[in-house]
């Protein structure tokens, strides 16, 4: 089974996330920001990561950044899940090794065509 | 609704545009002339009819318009694409000569989305097209559509489902909340409305046609004579592109399956023209 790695600071989000991509066959972990996340890829990578932008402690183009300098850090394919709707913070991503982008609010059609973009769908 | 206002409402959609509703579809047919009748200042369904039908044009247009269904996406379904990419154009450009123009339709492009999917796709194609000119041309019943389509401008949920973000990046702006596919984008498509019951005897002949995802409101004899306007107008070796869920089986004889590709429809062959035949062979 794919094993995908829920980012956000929001339970809510988290809860929606985890059920759309339950429902396309991911096994899901979570975690409440960057920190937390780093905790997670270093006991297991996932084979994707659906990441929000502002989160406190890491937020998650720091945790992105440092996830693509790690041992096997290359290989989930990120999809940014945030708020940020502007260009410039949607290159910016891309430019630091994200594989693509939702802008919020989101729904499973845009999940399912976004990690279908990235070869998981 | 009443039942004589669903039964008018049901024959006029079906002789002005072929679409066929039931009368199970009385809620939708409810749903999509609501907001007619506000804006109109309209008393109800039958009176909206009584004025379309009596040759109020505006009236019967904003019916079509209100009735047609304009669901699509950037790339949607993804294989035609594919198979744009990979062996309309490769067999196209071996085939005819070099500066010939090749000359695409999307049949009922809705809001556009097809046409500009087949943009970016040419647009990655550009080396192997060498600069060898290509029309889009792309056609729908329904003007508020058509207007929407040349106006570039999309919502966030719509270029959310099937653009890639690096397609976003390359091509659109953002205005306000929605974005704005680039002028020079839109300037490649020629968009116009065009009835597919109508005779398209003016259009030419193309290389390729897409008419996705529209037959399947259309019963069996209407498909039948769409197929035969469409063989028509499409080059012996050209290529037609129907929806997942539409077929020629059973329907059409001016149609067969490209030999590789069975999801590709050709046109089928006359015993006289064997140098045709041999084309797609």
């Amino acid at each position: 089974m794919k094993t995908c790695l829920v980012v956000d600071d929001s339970s809510v989000i988290r809860k929606v996330a985890r059920r759309i991509l339950e429902g396309l066959d991911f096994e899901i972990t979570e975690a409440e920001d960057g920190k937390q996340a780093m905790d997670r890829v270093a006991s297991k990578m996932p084979d994707a990561i659906l990441l929000d932008w502002n989160m406190p402690n890491m937020d998650g183009y720091e945790f992105l950044l440092k996830l693509r300098q790690m041992a096997g850090g290359d290989r989930p394919k990120v999809v940014f899940c945030t708020t940020e709707n502007d260009i410039s913070h949607i290159a910016k991503a891309m430019d630091s090794g994200a594989d693509e982008y939702v802008m919020k609010p989101f729904d499973k059609e845009i999940l399912c065509s976004k990690f279908g973009e990235v070869g998981l769908v | 609704m009443s039942a004589p206002v669903i039964l008018r409402v049901i024959d006029f959609i079906n002789k002005a545009a072929g679409i066929v509703l039931t009368t199970e579809k009385a809620y939708f047919v409810e749903a999509r002339l609501s907001p007619v009748l506000r804006e109109e200042g309209l008393p109800s369904i039958d009176e909206l009819m009584t004025r379309a039908e009596r040759g109020d044009r505006r009236l019967a247009q904003r019916v079509i318009d209100a009735l047609t269904t304009n669901e699509t996406f950037f790339f949607r379904d993804k294989t035609p694409f594919e198979h744009f990419r990979n062996v309309i154009i490769p067999e196209l450009l071996a085939r005819r000569p070099a500066g010939k123009t090749l000359r695409i339709w999307c049949a009922a492009c809705s809001s556009g989305q097809e046409p500009y999917s087949l943009v970016m796709v040419l647009d990655e194609l550009k080396a192997q097209l060498a600069g060898r000119p290509v029309e889009i041309h792309a056609s729908d019943i329904s003007e508020a559509i058509l207007s929407k389509a040349k106006s570039g401008i999309f919502n966030q949920f719509e270029v959310q489902r099937g653009l890639p973000t690096k397609m976003l990046l390359q091509y659109f702006q953002k205005v306000g909340d929605n974005w704005q596919i680039s002028p020079e984008v839109v300037k490649r498509v020629n968009f116009f409305k065009f009835n597919l019951l109508e005779e398209p005897k003016t259009m030419g002949t193309f290389d390729v046609i897409f008419c996705r995802n529209v037959l399947i409101y259309f019963d069996r004899p209407t498909r039948a004579k769409i197929f035969d306007r469409l063989a028509d107008r499409l080059a012996p070796d050209g290529f037609l592109l129907l929806g997942g869920a539409e077929s020629t089986f059973g329907v059409t004889d001016r149609f067969t399956s490209h030999p590789k590709e069975r999801m590709l429809h050709v046109p089928l062959m006359r015993r006289a023209d064997p140098a045709a035949r041999t084309a797609i062979a």
